[in-house]
């Protein structure tokens, strides 16, 4: 055996740390669950590692999905932050774009992360053409920052009106900030996000300042931790936008990880599916309390621009496109006045849980339904946290709750939650798929997490999807997802004009120079690529429209021309919206810069079962599942067993440690050369 | 056989997705700020036979919730008399008075065959931005007929069996100030019943006409029933409640709005007949338009009644005839947001007196049609037209929200930015106002202060608000909040209209500001039992000041901010004895 070389991924979770170890000298995989050490993290990640890799030596790059920065946001918990801005607008973050958590009902509160005392005013203001009506003084900024430092802030964030047109007032008060502030906890609005609405960039802005001390210290504590231990190589930090940073730009912009456990698990699907030979997915990940989709479309996650991670908390940096809906295994299930059933928004969660983890909630769960209708074995839970579920109290609870006011049997009433629940999360993929102009036949979906798998086949029939993919270890995905993926850096800058007005060569060539930058900034990390990719993106829209569509387009050799430009903005607007409007001027709102530097391809054949069995060899048991309102016979499989090739027809049960695999009557599945479960209907799969 | 609830619910989402993803198509493509931004539309599915809302979107304006039904009937009564409704008809119109709300409101009715029948129709609403009249952006407070609010179409074909009727939009277009804007939301709104029409169809398809059909009789019922067990939770007996518009914008006298709430078991009666008769000025409405706004109240107040026409059923409406909230043509209606919000603050006061659990006290009541038109130095016509946020009403579990949007809509403000970039204009404030909030228990939410300084030569001003002199009032003990102000600014200093909150192309020159503050949230609960800790945190914010926090609250602070425990007690044992 050759001297291993380590690429570790590791993904914290709320209870469990991930850990993926690749060793790419000899092409083997390691997998490690512990348990995480809330209040520091870095103690149960280095843990972690140091149970499987004596020599941390041998390792060469740590990839991390963090939820440090997103707990920080739920949890506020940030640090006490700052705010220097123009005068006469201190409110801008407090005010938001006058909206409410709800449409009905009028009981809405929202608390800004930074409280009005500290947000601070200085004169100075820029027009929005760009021009310096009031030049800032450096002294008013001294002045301020020396105030907020003395009152205990310890981050802030400038922020001036316009700033996006010209930020020549917010760099002179920024730099006037770093010379009195006691730390390097300064943010630069315009430098987070040089683009036009004020409430937006504020809010990115301010966030990241609040989350810089809580981030930075974290990741300071990591990289010690590694040393201690013996480690030198590279920490990558992976970004919302599904992109790898290098640990010292995370500490700068700590706002890009809002999403970052997320987005790891999404790209972790997507290598998953590409390999096994699926361009087309839609990763579902079930928790406790919520259902999250994702839609990848030819080998590419879907980007949005801006995501809301609580009312008023918006953060706008390209990420993952995360469609979330509150339907998850501890949805609870109830009949309303009008004795229609419901499922959700209310969750039991995990704690107290579901009826049947006996911890005291009485109200039945979708959880409760797949036990009663014998989907999970009460004697083998997931997680490995209960011995077993208390099967009969999910039975009574669903009797009182929902078969005596629906007039149904227990088994009817458990298989009504599960349809409702189903037809939920297939409203989800419909939103993210159909919505999109999107054929759900052509897309596979990928459940991760713990409940997803139980699901997936009802999801195929009911929006028509073509086939489902279970990953061999479902519960790990996030950590394999940090080892796969890119390294990518966004960047955005406000244009503002018609396009008639603009000398696109010149904007071409200013492009190109920031790309050029960017990829210097990839070159500084050490990190090895398979190539750097460069996309270059419009936000572009008619005259007097106020929502962009985005134009992807490729700057020629010869430079960027008008023509180029228009053609591409006419054919994404025809793709959007199928006709185009004849006669009016379009203009350029924002350029976007991705530059990704591609790292090697994992070869998934590393998770395919080397020793598996034949498939009568791997059955543990029969049980008897309700499903379409009669009762049926599944036999039970130990899914890691499983050989290469194995196929199951429905309705089966196939039992892991970390999920249980439903595959409904109707359907088969065959596990594929990676280990992966493929899911079909099952005149498809004969054909 | 009754439909299984199984496949109901999941019927209900199917649908409810549908009318959503209307929302969202036109949201995306119109091209004014209105609804794009404001998102000042609405899209349904509407009985074949009655016009009543079946489904209705989500995310659209609340207020169109209830009164897009009367418009499909509009179009239902017009075909009858005109041959029929065809496969591939599309309606148009904003008559107001035949199931509409003001001018500004383009409706677009589509019928979706199936075997050669009506199913049900498609609806789409949406605010235009400029539908002629005598003022840019149509709210001309000094309207007294609706000819001077822009112009009236009455429902035509836009669409005849599929073929598109060029003239019509030729009309339209003439008739704008910003044809080019029309154009765009027109677009957007065809493509969102495009989008509708395909997708009903394949949900037909999937489930079978008779089924969903079945689960469309089957929903209004369910409603009516939720709505029924909610009302019979409520004590019965007979509340009361009245409130005030400022005036019409022609004459100053204050406008009444009263109701009278009976609860009967589980039905209720909303009895407006001591209302103010019809008025001279725009701030009429027509009686579909008044019963909307009663469905935008209640919902409110018992959020999980469903969205469509089962839950008017247990509700009797008294309303008089040809009076303030059901007038006739040509009244002029162009002002109705203010009279609704004020309906919807009537109904909140009277349901706060059975139901103060459930209650909220009065919001902002005012969206303060804001518009600013003149001419660049190139000739270029400008309009900036904009609506302004304030504060939500206290309630039992808590303060009012910081600068909300109006109960009837969920718009967004738009970006000063965006606003700065497209118009010559300079906001030189954009702040939380204090002490706008009514005192109470709970405090009701602050206001916003906005100045506006102009840069280009010159421009003409048209305000359209109200509660310039009746604030929004608290519930349950709370007070009321800061009204309306506004002030423009002229050679001689600043200036506040004669009719407070509306006025009428006054002029602006380079340099010169107009200040407009909103008002707050009413209270809730005696603010003389407000936890005094949270007094002194509002004073520490700057949301109330030191001398508010003594007068309305009773709590006295030392130097640094502190609560003043003795002096506090004493201030409110005095005035508990009074």
């Amino acid at each position: 055996m050759m001297k291993p070389a380590y690429v570790i991924g590791v993904d914290v979770g709320g209870t469990f740390t991930d850990v993926f170890i690749l060793d790419e000298a000899n092409g083997t995989v390691t997998t490690a669950k512990v348990p995480s050490t809330r209040g520091d993290q870095s103690k149960g990640f280095v843990e972690g590692i140091a149970r499987n890799v004596a020599d941390f030596g041998l390792i060469s790059t740590v990839v991390h999905g963090t939820t440090v920065g997103t707990n920080a946001l739920l949890e506020r918990n940030g640090a006490r932050t700052g705010i220097i801005t123009t005068q006469g607008f201190r409110d801008v973050l407090e005010m938001r774009r006058r909206d409410r958590p709800t449409t009905w009902g009028l009981k809405g509160s929202f608390t800004p992360v930074v409280e009005r005392p500290d947000r601070v005013e200085v004169e100075e203001r820029v027009l929005s053409d760009g021009s310096v009506l009031q030049a800032v003084k450096e002294e008013d900024v001294k002045a301020q920052a020396r105030a907020l430092a003395d009152a205990g802030c310890e981050a802030v964030c400038v922020f001036f009106i316009n700033g996006y047109a010209n930020n020549d007032n917010e760099k002179t008060a920024v730099e006037a900030v770093r010379s009195v502030w006691p730390n390097a906890y300064v943010t630069a609005a315009t430098e987070i996000l040089p683009e036009i609405r004020e409430f937006e960039r504020l809010s990115t802005a301010t966030l990241n300042a609040y989350l810089q001390p809580v981030v930075s210290s974290y990741l300071d504590r990591l990289e010690t931790g590694l040393a201690e231990k013996g480690f030198s190589g590279d920490i990558l930090i992976v970004q919302s936008n599904g992109g790898v940073m290098s640990i010292d730009t995370a500490k700068r912009y700590p706002v890009r990880t809002a999403l970052s456990g997320p987005a790891a698990g999404v790209i972790a699907a997507t290598q998953i599916a590409r390999a096994a030979g699926f361009d087309n997915i839609i990763s579902c990940d079930m928790g406790g309390t919520s259902f999250d989709v994702s839609l990848v479309a030819d080998g590419t996650a879907a980007l949005a621009a801006q995501t809301a991670i609580d009312f008023g908390m918006v953060v706008r940096t390209p990420m993952i496109e995360i469609t979330t809906i509150g339907a998850g295994g501890g949805s609870i299930a109830s009949v309303d006045k009008s004795g229609l059933l419901q499922v959700g928004p209310e969750s039991a969660g995990s704690d107290p849980g579901p009826v049947s983890y006996g911890l005291g909630n009485d109200r039945p769960t979708v959880t409760d339904a797949n036990v009663v209708l014998g989907r999970i074995n009460p004697d083998r839970p997931i997680g490995g946290k209960l011995a077993r579920l208390v099967i009969e109290d999910a039975r009574r609870a669903i009797e009182i709750h929902i078969a005596d006011p629906l007039g149904l049997s227990i088994e009817d009433a458990a298989e009504a939650i599960l349809k409702l629940a189903n037809a939920k999360m297939a409203g989800a993929i419909r939103l993210v798929s159909i919505e999109k102009g999107h054929d759900p036949a052509k897309f596979a979906a990928m459940p991760f997490g713990g409940g997803g798998a139980l699901h997936t086949g009802a999801l195929i029939k009911e929006v028509g999807l073509g086939s489902a993919l279970v990953p061999r270890f479902p519960g790990v995905t996030s950590a394999l997802g940090c080892v796969v993926a890119d390294m990518r850096h966004d960047r955005v800058q406000t244009i503002n004009h018609l396009l008639d007005q603009i000398d696109a060569a010149e904007l071409g060539r200013e492009m190109e120079g920031v790309a050029d930058d960017t990829e210097k900034l990839l070159a500084g990390t050490g990190v090895a690529f398979a190539a750097v990719d460069r996309i270059y993106e419009f936000d572009m829209l008619y005259l007097g429209q106020t929502h962009t569509v985005s134009v992807p387009v490729t700057i020629a050799r010869s430079g960027l021309t008008r023509e180029a430009i228009r053609s591409a903005f006419e054919a994404a607007y025809k793709e959007a919206y199928g006709r185009l409007l004849e006669g009016i001027p379009m203009r350029v709102m924002n350029y976007r810069i991705a530059v990704i530097g591609r790292r090697p391809q994992l070869d998934m054949a590393v998770f395919a079962p080397t020793a598996g069995k034949p498939e009568q060899d791997c059955r543990i048991g029969r049980r008897s599942i309700f499903c379409d309102g009669t009762w049926h016979e599944a036999v039970v499989y130990e899914r890691l067993e499983l050989e290469v090739g194995a196929e199951i027809s429905g309705p089966a049960l196939l039992e892991q440690s970390d999920t249980t695999i439903f595959i409904d009557p109707g359907l088969m599945g065959r596990v594929d050369a990676f280990g992966n479960l493929v899911i079909e209907r099952r005149n498809t799969a004969n054909g | 056989m009754a439909i299984d609830s199984v496949t109901l619910a999941i019927l209900k989402g199917r649908l409810e997705q549908i009318a959503d993803e209307m929302d969202a198509t036109l949201f995306r493509s119109a091209f004014n700020p209105i609804i794009a931004e404001a998102h000042d539309a609405s899209h349904g599915i509407y009985d074949a036979v009655t016009g009543e809302t079946l489904v209705q979107g989500k995310s659209g304006l609340p207020i169109f919730v209830g009164v897009m039904a009367f418009a499909v009937k509009a179009v239902i009564d017009k075909a009858a008399r005109q041959g029929g409704v065809h496969e591939g008809d599309v309606w148009i119109f904003n008559d107001p008075y035949d199931g509409g709300t003001h001018l500004s409101d383009f409706r677009l009715v589509k019928p979706v065959f199936r075997d050669g029948k009506v199913f049900c129709y498609l609806a789409s609403v949406g605010h235009w931005h400029d539908v002629g009249g005598n003022v840019p952006g149509n709210y001309n407070p000094a309207a007294t007929e609706c000819f001077q609010e822009g112009m009236l179409i009455p429902p035509v074909k836009l669409y005849d069996r599929g073929e598109f009727r060029q003239d019509v939009v030729d009309i339209l277009s003439a008739n704008s100030r910003l044809p080019m804007s029309l154009y765009g939301d027109l677009n957007g709104q065809i493509n969102a019943l495009e989008l509708g029409e395909k997708r009903m169809s394949s949900l037909l398809d999937e489930y079978s006409d008779a089924t969903v059909g079945e689960c469309l009789v089957e929903l209004k019922a369910r409603a009516a029933q939720m709505m029924r067990a909610r009302i019979a939770e409520l004590p019965s007996g007979t509340v009361s409640a009245e409130d005030f518009l400022d005036n019409d914008g022609i004459i100053d006298d204050p406008l009444k709005i009263a109701l009278d709430l009976t609860i009967e078991n589980d039905r209720m009666v909303l009895d407006f007949t001591r209302s103010s008769p019809a008025c001279v000025g725009p701030v009429n409405i027509s009686r579909s338009t008044a019963i909307a706004a009663c469905y935008v109240a209640l919902k409110h107040i018992f959020g999980d009644v469903p969205a469509n026409a089962g839950v008017l059923e247990p509700v009797e409406f008294r309303i008089a005839e040809d009076s303030l909230l059901s007038v006739k043509a040509p009244k002029p209606v162009g002002g109705y947001t203010e009279t609704i919000l004020r309906l919807i603050d009537v109904v909140f006061q009277a349901v706060a007196q059975i139901a103060p659990k459930e209650a909220m006290a009065c919001a902002y009541g005012t969206i303060n049609a804001l518009s600013l038109a003149g001419h660049r130095e190139n000739g270029q016509r400008w309009v900036m037209f904009s609506f302004f946020g304030g504060g939500h009403g206290a309630h039992a579990g808590g303060d009012g929200l910081n600068h909300g949007n109006a109960p009837i809509s969920t718009a967004t403000i738009p970006p000063l930015e965006i606003l700065e970039a497209a118009y010559p204009v300079r906001f030189t404030q954009w702040a939380l106002r204090p002490d706008s909030g009514g005192p109470g228990e709970f405090r009701g939410g602050l206001g916003a202060v906005y100045e506006i300084e102009l840069l280009e030569k010159r421009a003409d001003v048209f305000l359209f608000g109200e509660r310039g002199k009746f604030a929004p009032a608290g519930v349950v003990g709370g007070r009321k909040a800061a009204a309306n102000r506004f002030w423009f600014e002229q050679a001689d200093g600043f200036h506040e209209p004669p009719m407070a909150s509306k006025i009428v192309g006054i002029h602006i020159d380079r340099g010169q500001k107009l200040r407009l503050e909103t008002p707050g949230g009413g209270g809730y609960g005696d603010p003389f039992v407000r936890e005094p800790e949270f007094v002194a945190r509002d004073v520490r914010l700057g949301f109330v000041s030191p001398e508010a926090a003594r007068c309305e609250y009773g709590v006295v602070l030392t130097d640094d901010g502190a609560v003043d425990s003795a002096e506090t007690d004493n201030l409110r044992s005095i005035e508990a004895a009074e």
